[in-house]
């Protein structure tokens, strides 16, 4: 377990305090906007950052506490750190930049092999080169490499695809991946970037302000309404567990099962029976009261209404069970009205094919 | 090409500006550190002194080292007395009042070398397992090279051309304190001296050429060597 409960307060008006536990196995993600705290509390962990009052314990082994006037310095915490701008050191080649923790560590505790390293993050024909000589990916690569090779107990990771284009976080998502998958190493990601977040998150520490919003598995906190001011109204939305039901070769759909039914999306590229998350979107969610018959929409879903909730503003949010599970719905306050939308109401659901965001990462399976 | 005398002044000027360089750069490299990276009681006064010889006339320091180092001065009777080491009027005097002379310089083009080191780096390297003083001399330091060559070449320079705080400390003694700017003042007071005064002239141009064209290429091979090419 990693223990994280810490107060900060600095001149100029940021104050933080969180409070949380994280597992030491997969991906935390800590999410939040800018300012929310976020990189603070890995600074924290990694001991670039001395919190005013706190502690802060891996296993039960305190990195920092307060309270005992214990705060073990950055080189003895064995916290890897990947930064947001890689920071390979300049003078030296990449492979010196991979070595130079590897070096620094105890000879008799080297689980992580440099070999196996290069392997899994595909920066074997870099290691000769010098930094400046490398595209943002690869410097992240090899930023990362580093930091695994240190033989760390923890991974503590900055938005390190923040700094880079589309492209190029295509290119490395599938190596955070691999390497969630494949190393036995817990990892506190920080991110404000939602599809990052759910295609690699375990557990989700949402933080806005410097203060806990909500914490939990991926699925129960990206669905919570408490995420709303964390994510923004429109990118409210329920995350969804499924697993793919059947491909549909001529025009490039898939099916997913879930609890309330089967969801048609574009093509996802996993076989039969891989379990997947959906994402829907509240605003991408529309309510009938009758089958509409005639329309493009291609899921509909019949769903009870539980809860409305009239914003100020124009918006409502309406609360939907559909099945077993809950769906999130956001229509106009003059929609809901005008369907006299309320508890226990019997309505169609209607969710557009390409609203669908499905991911393919199979949290249910490594549960 | 040369006489005898001249190759003397020449070579004493080279020695002095060597040793002057050599013995004060490790002192100019703490002292840039402290001034670039700590904060202590005093720093304020301590940056002062540090920079003190560049604004004073040069005869003044001299006549201060005078005044503490000299043969009854304040610190130099206990340096005679105890370690057996006399500046006054000695090539070693001569070298102590160039590296006092050339300190500034030398420590004002480190500071700005360590300051433009990226301590976001220094940062990762401590994540990483390595201790602040590894970090020194693993990281920040070659990282500096380029700023500590610029220090070393404008401390030779500033020695090469030391004047009056030599002549003022140590006189103008011929093999001993004798460089090659007092070589030239001592031409020109005589009536058939102008030659020799033309011909260490060009030397001291040939010198300082030739160690800017030198300092030119190493640094272009160390910005290579760290990545900053």
């Amino acid at each position: 377990m990693i223990e994280i409960d810490i107060r900060i307060d600095r001149p100029g008006g940021f104050s933080l305090e969180a409070g949380f536990a994280a597992p030491t196995s997969g991906v935390t993600a800590l999410f939040g906007r800018s300012g929310a705290g976020k990189t603070t509390i890995i600074q924290s962990v990694a001991g670039v950052v001395r919190p005013d009052s706190g502690r802060i314990a891996i296993d039960g082994e305190p990195f920092f506490d307060s309270a005992r006037g214990i705060d073990v310095p950055i080189e003895a915490r064995r916290a890897g750190y990947v930064f947001q701008d890689a920071r390979l050191f300049p003078h030296m080649s990449v492979e010196r930049n991979l070595r130079y923790g590897e070096r620094r560590s105890r000879a008799k505790e080297r689980p992580i092999r440099f070999e196996a390293v290069v392997e899994l993050l595909g920066i074997g024909h870099l290691l000769a080169r010098r930094p400046h000589t490398l595209s943002g990916g690869e410097r992240q690569r090899v930023a990362i490499g580093r930091a695994l090779l240190a033989q760390p107990r923890l991974l503590l990771m900055d938005e390190p695809l923040a700094a880079l284009d589309a492209a190029r976080k295509a290119e490395i998502l599938p190596y955070l991946e691999r390497l969630r998958d494949e190393m036995r190493l817990p990892i506190l990601y920080v991110s404000h970037a939602i599809d990052e977040v759910l295609r690699l998150a375990d557990m989700v520490v949402a933080l806005r302000e410097g203060r806990l919003v909500a914490a939990g598995p991926v699925g129960e906190v990206m669905s919570a309404p408490e995420i709303l001011p964390v994510v923004g109204r429109f990118d409210l939305g329920t995350l969804i567990a499924c697993t793919v039901s059947r491909h549909d070769e001529r025009y490039g759909l898939s099916d997913l099962a879930f609890f309330g039914g089967s969801l048609r999306v574009p093509r996802v590229e996993m076989p039969i029976g891989a379990p997947v998350r959906a994402r829907v979107r509240a605003r991408d969610v529309a309510i009938a009261l009758a089958r509409p018959e005639e329309v493009s929409v291609s899921n509909l879903l019949l769903a009870t209404v539980e809860e409305v909730r009239l914003l100020e503003g124009p918006y409502a949010d309406v609360v939907l069970k559909v099945g077993e599970g809950h769906l999130a719905a956001m229509v106009t306050r003059e929609s809901a009205e005008r369907l006299a939308l309320r508890p226990g109401l019997a309505v169609w659901a209607m969710i557009k094919t390409v609203a669908v965001d499905s991911r393919t990462t199979d949290f249910e399976a490594r549960e | 090409m040369l006489t005898p005398e001249e190759w003397v002044a020449v070579y004493l000027s080279l020695k002095v500006a060597f040793w002057a360089t050599f013995w004060s750069l490790p002192f100019a490299v703490l002292a840039a550190w402290l001034l670039a990276r700590s904060s202590f009681p005093g720093k304020g006064l301590f940056d002062g002194v540090v920079y003190l010889p560049l604004v004073l006339p040069k005869v003044v320091v001299g006549y201060i080292l005078l005044l503490t180092l000299g043969a009854r001065g304040s610190i130099g009777q206990y340096l005679d007395a105890w370690f057996g080491i006399k500046l006054i009027f000695t090539t070693a005097g001569a070298t102590v009042a160039a590296a006092v002379i050339s300190f500034p310089l030398s420590v004002n083009a480190i500071r700005l070398a360590l300051e433009a080191v990226d301590r976001g780096l220094e940062t990762a390297a401590r994540t990483l397992g390595a201790s602040r003083l590894d970090v020194f001399f693993s990281i920040t330091l070659p990282l500096m090279l380029p700023g500590i060559l610029s220090g070393a070449l404008l401390s030779l320079a500033a020695s090469l051309g030391e004047f009056g705080a030599t002549i003022t400390f140590v006189s103008n003694i011929e093999g001993r304190t004798r460089t090659i700017p007092l070589a030239i003042y001592s031409a020109t007071q005589l009536p058939d001296g102008d030659a020799m005064a033309i011909r260490l002239t060009v030397v001291s141009v040939v010198l300082a050429l030739g160690s800017l064209l030198l300092a030119s290429l190493v640094d272009r091979r160390i910005r290579v060597m760290i990545g900053r090419a």
